[in-house]
Order: structure tokens, then sequence, then C-alpha cells
């Protein structure tokens, strides 16, 4: 293997890899062998991958490489190798949602935004594991197993797109495609020291993805660094006819955007944010960010989100009655799991979901039942939207006073496998920080701000108004240019390779 | 005194359609006991006068045109069926087997 492309991996820069893959300095097979070899060696550990496509991988790049050879046109994500959450439906490709329900499911049809993806020359490497129907923030929810994180393998990589934050943390794809519903992007993203991006809501198409809760499920990129994440949202966004909630606004240039600075921009921190619960070394690491933009030459202004503390109790309330609702569709007839020797149509359904769906989806069912009930949906489901109103008054209120809201991403850094399991409250509760921006739509980031005295990443959110991803850019990419954090790498997984 | 009851778990369960094994209904009553709890902090919130939000970015929804599109395959929409017979889906028996009609059994094995 050529020092280049090991070098290639190791950074695991978009540009520079499409860079050297049109330019003809490297082939995409060269680097899709690469991150295979990788993946064969440390994936036994982390268990970022439910299926590996090494066949369609190959040939994949082999056309990317055929059509540069040819002189033909490739796109701007030409040969990068990115993983995909096991939530997109890959035509031909079996997609499980890391469910038994779905075992051996094989969509008859792609997603849009991995249609995109692959129009754009990205190579997918395989389907990448998550918490089953994107439901946790742990990743030991996955039906075929936990994934751990890469900075101290005891440890979980946040969820629910914990496989994806871990893959690009570890080198094992240079991007990745993740799902946030209420946190499944930002979350993992600050336990495993990457950026994660959730674009405004309808800006990504939802469609092909598998839903948890529709007026909630945003899909988006993971990279190792803002412009990476940034380059992957820009061949993702935009209108698409197959989904009805999407939006039919322009793209901005979110490249150039990471590069706009920060002059002019109010950045508003909202002391609801720094409450009780919150790890004193997060705290001390999001204070010193916003210091380091203030330094770069934003203004930082107080803001206030006074309905912060009903956004968990909202969130849950929706987003288990809109997956009760979309769960039903696993019937054990069309597709899934079924159940045998059953007498009758009832049986049927009630035994195959008993057998298919795990504990965490089945909680979020019976609670989405319950919320919905004829008698108690004003109480708890109208009342929620009703809060969902309040939080995003709130919202839009602070923006009246600043361009973008600072705040940490997850109350606690990345905690031991198995500790938090057996207590679903406890888990719910650090969703605190992540789920306002979800109820509100805003598009939203997570990336890397400082390390935690036992090396585990912190990371800080960034929250614009709806459409504002390009301000959301420009103030993460004045972050990462006046900082090093994006540049450290889990020595375990790169050793000498460490750039 | 619990707010969930073993009883109101199974009702959950029926409407749900999720059969529920041994110890999985007694565990379900205390996880939904203890968020129900929790959640009910919201109701501290007055709320009177605001009107719910369904759809936080308040786009418009385009409108497509009314013409028909191609639709996948019948064979691709069946490939994914556990049971099937022909072009259709097999479901088990849903009318009862009235006396001296044979009809084809959608399969109650």
């Amino acid at each position: 293997m050529s020092a280049q492309v090991e070098s290639l991996v190791a950074e695991g820069q978009v540009e520079a890899i499409a860079a050297a893959v049109k330019g003809g300095k490297v082939r995409a097979r060269e680097l899709v062998e690469c991150y295979l070899d990788r993946i064969a060696k440390h994936d036994g550990t982390l268990g970022c991958y439910l299926h590996v496509d090494a066949d369609g991988a190959r040939r994949r790049s082999d056309s990317v490489d055929a059509a540069v050879a040819s002189g033909a046109t490739v796109g701007p994500l030409a040969g990068v190798p990115i993983g995909i959450k096991d939530i997109f439906c890959t035509e031909g490709v079996e997609t499980t949602c890391a469910s038994k329900i779905l075992k051996g499911f094989v969509p008859p049809y792609e997603s849009t935004v991995t249609a995109r993806l692959a129009q754009a020359g990205a190579v997918s490497l395989g389907k990448i594991n998550m918490d089953e129907f994107a439901m946790g923030s742990s990743n030991e929810n996955s039906a075929f197993g936990p994934v751990r994180n890469p900075w101290d393998t005891t440890r979980v990589p946040g969820g629910s797109s914990g496989g994806s934050a871990a893959a690009v943390a570890a080198g094992l794809c240079a991007t990745s495609l993740g799902t946030d519903t209420g946190g499944s992007i930002r979350q993992p993203a600050a336990l495993c020291g990457v950026t994660g991006i959730k674009a405004t809501y309808g800006r990504v198409s939802r469609w092909g993805v598998i839903a948890f809760a529709s007026s909630l499920d945003h899909p988006g990129p993971f990279g190792r660094t803002i412009r990476d994440a940034a380059l992957m949202l820009q061949s993702m966004a935009g209108h698409d006819d197959n989904d009805a909630t999407s939006i039919a606004a322009p793209v901005g240039n979110y490249a150039a955007a990471c590069a706009g600075g920060v002059k002019g921009l109010r950045v508003g921190v909202p002391e609801e944010y720094f409450a009780t619960g919150l790890e004193p070394e997060i705290e001390a690491a999001v204070r010193a960010a916003i210091d380091t933009i203030r330094a770069a030459g934003a203004e930082v202004v107080p803001v206030s989100l006074p309905h912060t503390r009903y956004a968990v109790a909202a969130y849950y309330l929706i987003s288990t009655a809109e997956a009760a609702s979309n769960l039903a569709r696993y019937d054990g007839i069309r597709y899934g799991h079924r159940a045998t020797n059953i007498g009758s149509l009832e049986e049927l359904y009630a035994r195959s979901r008993g057998e298919g769906f795990g504990s965490e989806p089945k909680r979020r069912i019976m609670l989405g039942t319950y919320v919905l009930r004829s008698g108690y949906y004003d109480a708890y489901y109208g009342k929620a939207q009703r809060v969902r109103r309040k939080i995003t008054e709130d919202f839009a209120a602070a923006f009246s006073k600043c361009d973008v809201i600072a705040t940490p991403t997850s109350p606690i850094s990345a905690f031991k496998v198995g500790e938090k399991i057996s207590d679903p409250l406890a888990l719910y509760l650090a969703d605190v920080y992540t789920v306002g921006p979800s109820l509100a739509g805003l598009p939203a980031l997570s990336q890397p701000c400082g390390f935690s005295k036992a090396g585990l990443p912190i990371g800080w959110q960034l929250i614009a108004p709806p459409l504002g991803e390009e301000t959301l850019l420009r103030v993460g990419g004045a972050y990462e240019a006046a900082t090093e954090w994006h540049k450290r790498l889990p020595v375990s997984f790169f050793g000498k390779e460490v750039v | 005194m619990s707010r969930i009851t073993l009883k109101e778990v199974e009702e959950l369960a029926m409407l749900s359609r999720l059969q529920l094994e041994g110890e999985e209904a007694e565990r379900m009553r205390g996880a939904l006991e203890a968020v129900l709890s929790y959640i009910d902090q919201i109701q501290e919130l007055d709320t009177s006068g605001v009107a719910p939000l369904t759809h936080a970015v308040g786009f418009a929804c385009p409108l497509r045109s009314d013409e028909t599109a191609p639709s996948l395959p019948i064979e691709a929409v069946l490939q994914n069926a556990p049971r099937k017979d022909d072009r259709f889906f097999e479901v088990p028996r849903i009318v009862p087997k009235s006396d001296g009609r044979n009809e084809k059994s959608g399969g109650a094995r």
C-alpha cells in the first residue's frame, strides 16, 4: 500500500481524497482496499459495521476509477469511502435498522440521500450499527451487539448513530451518514470527538429513511472536520419530490461558509443550558469555546430559553406517539419477521412484533400507545404539541438577539457500556440539550471542543434559525480554524499514522 | 400506589399488538411508571390559548403535478414477504370458514 493512500486514510479529508482520485494520483479502489483492511483489523473491537459490502465497494470504486480514466466528469466526493447508518434503504443491500424484525430485509429501492451521495462519487463501504430503530443514546440497543467508543473501548460511543460516529473517529470510513431525531447525530459526534450536523427539518430528504418519528427525523453527515461534514451535506441537501416535507429553497454554499468568519455575528448563550447535571469539565470546555469564538471576532450575548426544562418531556411524548404509529407497519406480512405456528391474524401481529422488536422499541411503542389513547390524548400528546410551540417560540425570540446559539451538546461524556442500560429514564434525561432544536426543527451541529482529564472527547453544540446552515458553518469553521481538537485521533486505531 | 397496573399494561400491549412474555409485562410496568412520572411535570405549564404545533418549520408544502408515475414492479414489492402466493401477500384466514364452502386457506399453520 502506498504511503500516499495511508496518509489520505489517516487524515480522512474529503477534499484531499477526491482531489487525489480525480487527479489520478490514487485509485478509489486502493482507498477501498485500505479501509477494508482497517475494518478487518479493528472492527472486531468496535462493532461499527453490521454489513461490510466489500464486493459492492470494490465495484463502485472501480467505476469511479473508470470514469476518471476515461476523462468523464466525476462528482465532488469522487472515491470518498463512506459508511451508511443501517436506517437508510440501500437497494439490494440488507437494511435492518439494527432490529431482528428487519433481519434479512433487502430494500427494492434506494434512499434519496444515499443515491445523491453515490451520484457525487462517494463509495459506500457498508451498513453501520445503531440503536434499534434509532431509539437510544448509547448504541447498546442494537439487536446485533453494542458499538464501542474508539477513545475508550469500555465506553459507549453515544447513539443512536453511534456506529457512524465511531467509524469516522477510528478511520473505518472517511465520512458517514446518520440520522438525528432527538440528538442522534450530535450526541455521538460529541462523545466520539467528530463533527456531526443536523440541518433544518426538511432540508435533507427523508425518503427511504426508515421512519422513527416523522416530524423529528433528520438525516445528516459526520466528518473528521467541519468542512468534511459540510461537503457531505452539500451533496445530500435539496428538494426531493418524494418527501412531502422537503424544503424547496435553494441550497447554500456550505464549504465556502466554513471559511466565512464570524465578524459581525452574535453568539447567544442560554444559561438554561448550563444547569445542574452538567459535568464541570464539559461546562469549562464549552465556556472556553465561547471565549475562543469571541476572540475570533463574534459578539457574545446572553439569551434565554425558558421552556427548556419541559423539552425532554415534550420530546418523549411526541416521538413515542409518532413511533407507535410508524412502527405499526411491522406486521409480519409484507416484510420482516413473521412468527410461525400461529392461529389467527391477531396472533400473527402480536407474536411477530413481540418476537421481532427489542425492549426499547417495545417501551416506546407502549408509551406512544398510552399517550395517544382515547381520553389521554389532550393531556399528553395535545399538551406536548402546545409545549412544542412554546419551545419553538423561545428560539425565535432568542434569535431576535443573536445569530447562533452555543451550548454543550451532552451534559455527560462517554459512559461505561452497561452503566445506564437498566435505567431508561436516566438516558432520556441526557438528551436535555439536543431535543430543543429537534422539536423546533432547527439546524444544529456538534463539534469537538476539548477532552476530559480521562481523555474523553467533549463537544459543543451550535444552533441557528431555520435554513441558517451557513451561519452555523461560519461559526464552526472559525472555531475549528482557531483550535486543534479535531486533529486528535484515538491512538490505538492510528498508531504511528497519527498526523 | 402505582399509577399503571399490570392489567393496563396488558391492555396497552393488546392495543399495540405486542405479545409480552413472562417478566416482560412487569418490567414494562416499572419503566412506563418511571417515564410517565417524569413526563407529568409538563402539566404544570399553562398552555391555555397556545395552538398545538404539528410541523416545526413553517414552509409551504409544495404540491406535485397529479400525474401517474412509475411504481415498483410487483415482484420487487413481494420480494421481502415472508409468505406469498402468486401475486399476493399471504395472511391467515380472517373470515371464519362457513359450512359447505371450501375456500382456499390463507394459512393458519
